[in-house]
């Protein structure tokens, strides 16, 4: 029989996935026993979802965009009559082109293929071997040797070794001791950590289990946040799966291990993907962080000691443990081995889920895999590592995936948002876009990065105004270097780095603002002037969507904007169909 | 005292807040309180610091410090406005100028009749749809002005009608 699976993550449901799985339903009660309906998780191509997969053996049909109203013809051809709709198939010849040649399919091994909502389609695909091999063929020292040959490092960013933060914990002193999984992503233009929890639950439990055998811990915990309500029903499911089937809970598979997880759902602070402020708001206080040392591997939640990892690097961690650390040290960098999972946004055409393995070149990300800018417009840079990150320009572009080379741009790996960013897009306002979530979600505790960061906002409010001066500049670097030395936590660390960067790669840019009062992407508004070449044939559109009365002139005849009513409200731009408003 | 405490709490539906005595329980009883009242009502701050013996100033500087809580109850319908990069550099700003311009209210406020609730959220994490906008959960991807005034319009009448 064909199975139809559908992708609902939360890209899929928003697109419109789930009205798609009803039409299916609906056809189902019309033609009993005709397929089997499944639903699944992300299979990354988020540009082309509400995605409908028809399986029949080892065939497999892709169709994309499909509304309700296409269900019925692919029942009718597909399913029922043989016949594949070549027009609208994802992979049709064009479509996709290199989008999963290029990628190495790890911690998505599952996604997209297995329906998340169910345990044995998990075990079919290896699920909960590599943890059955953990607990009764190896030892604990053999598991974090595994992980450190591995060469994996932790995917949220902050790239320490996992299996030296996991050796960590198991050498400190104490009889109890907790597994965290930091599924607290906040990034935003991230959403990697939410698909692979929407997609593939257990494959994150799973690892969450090895490492509490390997470090010696029976009690963990998932802080997720709380606008994720998708991935903590799914986790929910889960866990209360593997609970019954004897994989959680007390004496797993008769090894006498134990193990518990709980889930916290997190309640609105950046801050809280740093460590300590996570475990001080899972231990329900305000999640403010606090210095380091003693690390939580020595004392961390409640005191005892803690190893905190992410969701990603958690993901990773069955398929070591089952191929063993050198199969996956084959892929990458001499520094960054494995693999890594990247969410895709901003102008380029493919946006979506993606992993590549290390070392691929960014360039080739983008145009190789995602199929490079939207209408063709010039690639100008794209923004790594969310608001601790930076922006790196075009032409460094060439540089592969790996920790350190990525680093030496200024930028950070992060933890895997791609942001692509055209000729349309003004460096100083994203520089300002970042400086404002930074600056609204410092807790507050160290005054460089509560009010540093406030100063170096308005500096960038006033550039972006026009108000800007040269001296600005030199402000600005001023109080970044100030920024970065006296915070405590990562957050403020980091804060100033997309104004470093921008500054750094797109200096022109910024002077255009305050010698020009120019903004050369035409996106701060306060910098633009409106006006009407003779394009203009008098159709009068403009003139009465102006809300000020700023533009007079004759029907058919040329119209005029007085510059000094204008509000720049861009109106009379968007109604124009003869381009014959101009904006600069 | 503890009785008299408990009568005054009555309102609160109290089986909903399952204390179970654990360390660390302060953000779910908020959250659970938050679930049942739409908002941290001052009242349900002190009924839990009863419960839990923690200081009430202590517990209102944790609803103050996450996002998620609010002291004020929001209308009826709550419109959350993606401010993640990907809607940022997809046009955003269009969003926001249409909204303020359709119900004349700022990001955390609400129209007078109570209606419309504005937040600005941090990413929603529909990226490859931005802009983004929801209304009590629904989500609206691709937005334009049109398409969004459209919405707006439709959810007025909508509400007009049930009321």
């Amino acid at each position: 029989m064909k199975t139809i699976l559908v992708g609902l993550g939360t890209c899929g449901i928003s697109a419109g996935g789930e009205k798609v799985f009803r039409a299916l339903q609906e056809e189902l009660r019309e033609h009993p026993g005709a397929f089997e309906l499944k639903e699944t998780g992300c299979i990354g191509m988020c540009y082309r979802e509400p995605l409908v997969e028809v399986i029949d053996g080892d065939e497999r049909h892709l169709y994309a965009e499909v509304t309700p109203e296409r269900i019925g013809r692919i029942v009718e051809e597909d399913v029922l009559g043989d016949q594949t709709i070549d027009e609208w198939l994802a992979l049709a010849e064009g479509q996709a082109e290199g989008f999963f040649d290029n990628q190495v399919r790890i911690v998505l091994r599952n996604s997209g293929i297995i329906d998340p909502g169910s345990i044995e389609e998990y075990i079919a695909r290896d699920g909960y071997r590599a943890v059955t091999k953990a607990l009764k063929e190896m030892t604990p020292e053999q598991v974090i040797g595994d992980v450190l040959a591995s060469g994996l490092r932790g995917r949220g960013g902050g790239g320490f070794p996992t299996g030296k933060k996991w050796e960590f914990t198991r050498a400190s002193a104490g009889d109890k001791k907790y597994i965290i999984c930091n599924a607290d992503e906040g990034d935003p233009g991230a959403f990697m950590d939410r698909s692979v929890l929407e997609s593939d639950p257990h494959s994150v439990l799973e690892g969450m289990m090895i490492a509490g055998y390997a470090i010696g811990a029976d009690e963990a915990y998932i802080y997720c946040r709380a606008e994720y309500p998708k991935a903590i029903a799914r986790l929910r499911q889960a866990i209360s799966q593997a609970q019954r089937k004897g994989l959680l809970g007390e004496n797993i598979l008769d090894t006498g291990f134990r193990f518990h997880i709980k889930i916290k759902e997190g309640a609105g602070a950046f801050v809280c993907g740093e460590e300590t402020a996570l475990i001080a708001s899972i231990e329900g206080r305000r999640g403010m962080p606090r210095f380091r040392p003693p690390f939580p591997a020595v004392s961390g939640l409640w005191g005892k000691p803690t190893n905190i990892n992410n969701v990603e690097t958690f993901a990773n961690v069955p398929w070591i443990i089952l191929h063993g650390g050198a199969a996956y040290a084959a892929y990458g960098t001499e520094n960054s081995k494995g693999t890594k999972v990247f969410a895709m946004a901003g102008k380029v055409r493919r946006t979506g889920l993606i992993e590549v393995p290390m070392g691929l070149t960014i360039r080739s990300i983008i145009f190789d895999v995602c199929g490079g800018i939207i209408d063709d417009k010039r690639f100008k840079a794209v923004q790594m590592g969310g608001p601790s990150g930076g922006c790196i320009p075009a032409e460094l572009c060439d540089i592969p995936v790996d920790y350190q080379e990525v680093n030496k741009t200024g930028a950070i790996m992060g933890s895997g948002g791609l942001i692509v960013m055209d000729e349309t897009t003004c460096m100083v306002d994203v520089a300002k876009f970042f400086l404002t979530f930074t600056q609204s979600e410092s807790c507050g505790k160290c005054t460089f990065c509560r009010i540093g960061t406030k100063r170096m906002l308005e500096i960038l409010e006033r550039i972006t105004e026009g108000q800007g001066t040269m001296d600005d500049l030199d402000n600005l670097e001023e109080l970044s270097e100030q920024i970065r030395a006296a915070s405590l936590c990562g957050l403020g660390q980091t804060a100033p780095n997309p104004v470093i960067t921008t500054l750094k790669y797109f200096r022109d840019e910024y002077v255009a603002h305050i010698v020009d009062k120019k903004c050369p992407a035409h996106v701060c508004t306060p910098l633009l002037t409106y006006t009407i070449n003779d394009l203009c044939n008098g159709c009068t559109a403009c003139a009465r969507a102006c809300p000020t009365a700023a533009i007079t002139g004759e029907r058919k005849g040329m119209h005029v904007i007085d510059q000094d009513l204008c509000i720049k409200c861009g109106k009379c731009f968007t109604v124009c169909r003869f381009d014959a408003v101009v904006k600069d | 005292m503890a009785e008299q405490h408990n009568d005054e709490f009555k309102q609160f539906n109290v089986d909903l807040w399952k204390f179970d005595g654990h360390e660390g329980a302060l953000i779910p009883l908020l959250q659970s309180a938050q679930d049942t009242y739409g908002y941290v009502p001052e009242k349900a701050m002190h009924y839990i610091s009863h419960v839990t013996g923690i200081p009430a100033a202590e517990i209102y500087g944790v609803v103050t410090f996450y996002a998620q809580f609010r002291t004020r109850p929001l209308g009826k319908n709550i419109i959350r406005v993606c401010n993640g990069t990907a809607c940022h550099v997809n046009g955003v700003k269009m969003l926001y100028d249409t909204l303020q311009e359709e119900l004349g209210i700022n990001y955390e406020e609400t129209t007078e009749d109570g209606v419309f609730s504005l937040v600005s959220v941090a990413c929603l994490g529909c990226c490859s749809l931005a802009p983004v906008l929801t209304i009590n959960g629904e989500v609206f991807g691709r937005l334009t002005a049109a398409k969004t005034r459209k919405i707006i319009r439709e959810f007025k009448t909508r509400t007009k009608a049930t009321e």
